[in-house]
């Protein structure tokens, strides 16, 4: 049997429209792919899934009642990672799902179940360091605006903590990798996309974009955290397993001004 | 707030601030209210790490440094000649506010030298913390040291507003503290703390009748031990840990390895290395005591009184009693396999989910984040090869100090080399 190729167009809903498709169809021998992901079209049939909500809810209801929600949530984590081939493991981890009357998600003996234990937790990791390094600036229009570019697409992940947190003040977080962000208004938080200036520079505080004030805050952070070490304690290695340097560029108090 | 003058206070303070190793801000389930600033409903985040690694998420400082006290070990003490500088309560909380709004911190941990009074002092930690909660809406995490000798009114009110309340006792022996800080008694630390107790199961009773009594000092208490200051053995200093654990219900002891700051000659003169070793030791040993269901007497007692630098405590523990072992993953339960070397409550937990599906083998037990190199000669498991040689302690040890690749080696061949 010939392998099909599935391509969907990178959403949650429209992957679980292709996995609908496969239970369909009954196909044994298939690649799910993103539409943006670069494809090897010439050696299997290609398919393109429409994405289809009610179908999509379906699959996820299904799966729902297979899987803890531990289980499920793994699952959508991992979905995030945007990693290569990530859907053919969860399709597999699908149907090994439904394949049984126990749930599954706890079986990190069979490989695929482990697979996306392993990617969601790498997920997790990555929404609680971007929780915990976003730093907002504060603009000249008042809005505590935060850029990130983290290694997954953990903007749908961190939307509740930011919003409970932060309830009394404006703020942004962009995602300059997948160019899109969250933006709170003090009321609700919406998806938005953004053009910047081109000259613009994420990793400088620009006196003609930025509050005066944040200037003094940025510095006296900056001191804290210079003041707060203990010199003979020193222990690089440990302070970049803890904070990797490619999260440096964004964090104020790694900027010397 | 005269930005210079702000910069001034804070370097002088936050570095006075620093040896106090506590950082910890979660446990206390402080909800955003009427969209005010702020939740500390989930775990504490650690929003960056100082070069030595240690968690930054609070704005750690003091008050202010002028001290009428004279203690040793501190380097804020009165006979020590540094400058001193003093916050005023408004200081504070802009900072605290303005560092919370950028996502720099979970919230604040304000300490102080003791100047004029006890009272006087926390009076004034008192209403940083008040000022915050009622004027600002800010529903961070707020840690207050209670001052020694502070008045129980105050006290009362400080756990109103505050979600971690902490007195260090420093000193693990009341020996030790009469040499190294004779000002100080070892009641005034104890009183505050019993205050905290008694206020906290007051609050937790009353909330039962009234569902809206306010919080009493929700994430409870904590304390700090310096560690390597005043000749304690571990066996001792694990011994008060247990006690102030059990007598007042605290939620944390904290192990701060001595961090020599005086050529005073009762202490470890300044260049003698900070003993972390030992300190990791102390912790892992704390953790022991509270998650893997260890009495502490098991760990440290009479004939062991300090803990071994090259293996954990665990490990210890096992070569001292191989009549336990050999496990059997399959069919063990949760309290044995807990104290299995090379597993820790993660391993245990997957373990025990694991083997409702199939019995497991080494490769499964691998792939779950077993450390093997330590657990091999412990456990049996769904295959025919294990350690069958008859081994003695010695051995076992040798083979797993051969094969480890511990993080600590360095550290400890530095170490012993100077005890050499
Ligand atoms: S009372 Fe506190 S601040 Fe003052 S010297 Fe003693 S330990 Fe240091």
């Amino acid at each position: 049997m010939q392998e099909k190729c599935l391509i969907y167009d990178g959403t949650f809903d429209g992957f679980l429209s292709a996995v609908f498709y496969t239970f369909e169809h009954k196909l044994e021998l298939v690649n799910i792919q993103n539409e943006f992901a670069p494809q090897n079209e010439l050696f299997s049939e290609n398919e393109h899934i429409l994405t289809e909500e009610d179908k999509a809810n379906r699959v996820w209801s299904g799966l729902k009642t297979k899987l803890t929600s531990q289980g499920s949530y793994q699952m959508y984590y991992a979905f995030l990672s945007e990693k290569d081939g990530v859907e053919n493991v969860l399709l597999d981890y699908v149907r090994y799902a439904f394949s049984k009357n126990t749930k599954v998600d706890k079986d990190y003996s069979h490989p695929s179940v482990l697979k996306i234990a392993q990617i969601a937790k790498m997920v997790g990791r990555e929404k609680h360091r971007m929780e915990a390094f976003v730093r907002f600036r504060l603009t000249k229009d008042h809005i505590y605006f935060a850029n990130i570019e983290p290694d997954f697409n953990v903007l749908p992940l961190i939307q509740k903590h930011f919003k409970r947190r932060y309830a009394d003040q404006k703020w942004m977080i962009y995602d300059i990798r997948r160019r899109y962000g969250l933006f709170y208004d003090l009321d609700k938080v919406d998806i938005i996309n953004m053009d910047f200036p081109k000259q613009f520079d994420f990793t400088k505080t620009n006196s003609d974009y930025f509050a005066e004030q944040e200037f003094d805050f940025q510095k006296l952070w900056q001191d804290y955290f210079k003041a707060t070490n203990i010199k003979s304690r020193k222990n690089m290695k440990l302070h970049v397993r803890h904070v990797p340097k490619r999260y440096w560029k964004y964090l104020s108090e790694k900027q010397s001004t | 707030m005269s930005f210079q003058r702000t910069q001034e206070k804070l370097k002088i303070l936050a570095d006075a601030a620093k040896y106090d190793v506590s950082c910890s801000s979660s446990g206390s389930q402080r909800a955003n209210k009427n969209k005010g600033l702020g939740d500390s409903t989930g775990m504490g985040i650690c929003h960056s790490y100082t070069e030595d690694g240690r968690c930054v998420s609070l704005l750690k400082i003091l008050l202010t440094n002028f001290c009428i006290f004279d203690c040793a070990y501190c380097v804020t003490r009165k006979s020590n000649d540094i400058k001193r500088a003093a916050f005023k309560v408004q200081e504070v909380v802009d900072l605290t506010i303005n560092f919370y709004r950028r996502n720099y911190i979970e919230g604040l941990f304000l300490s102080s030298g003791i100047f004029k009074s006890a009272d006087y002092t926390m009076e004034r930690l008192v209403a940083v913390a008040k000022k915050l909660r009622l004027e600002e809406n800010f529903n961070g995490y707020i840690h207050l040291k209670s001052i020694p000798g502070a008045s129980d009114e105050l006290m009362r009110e400080a756990g109103l507003y505050a979600d971690r309340l902490s007195v260090n006792i420093e000193i693990p022996t009341e020996a030790g503290l009469k040499k190294l800080a004779p000002d100080k008694k070892r009641e005034d630390f104890i009183k505050p703390m019993v205050k905290v107790k008694n206020e906290i199961i007051q609050y937790k009773a009353e909330k039962k009748i009234i569902k809206s009594t306010p919080k009493y000092a929700p994430a409870g208490q904590s304390t700090q031990m310096i560690i390597g200051a005043s000749g304690e053995n571990d066996f001792q200093i694990m011994q008060t840990s247990n006690f102030f654990y059990n007598s007042y219900n605290l939620k944390r002891v904290y192990y701060s390895g001595y961090v020599p700051i005086s050529y005073d000659e009762r202490l470890p003169q300044i260049g003698t290395a900070v003993p972390m070793l030992r300190e990791n030791r102390l912790y892992q040993t704390d953790w022991l005591m509270r998650f893997y269901g260890f009495d502490v007497s098991e760990i440290l007692n009479e004939q062991h009184q300090n803990l071994e630098l090259d293996i954990d405590p665990k490990l210890s523990w096992a070569l001292r009693n191989l009549h336990e072992f050999p496990v059997d993953i399959n069919t063990a339960d949760k309290r044995m396999l807990a104290r299995i070397p090379g597993l820790g409550m993660k391993s245990v937990h997957k373990i025990l989910n694991a083997r409702r599906f199939r019995n497991l083998n080494w490769d499964h037990l691998k792939k779950i984040g077993v450390a093997l190199n330590r657990a091999q000669y412990f456990i049996v498991c769904e295959s025919n090869q294990f350690e069958r040689r008859d081994l003695t302690s010695d051995k076992i040890k040798g083979f797993i100090l051969q094969n480890s690749t511990s993080k600590y080696r360095k550290t400890l061949s530095n170490q012993l080399s100077l005890f050499g």
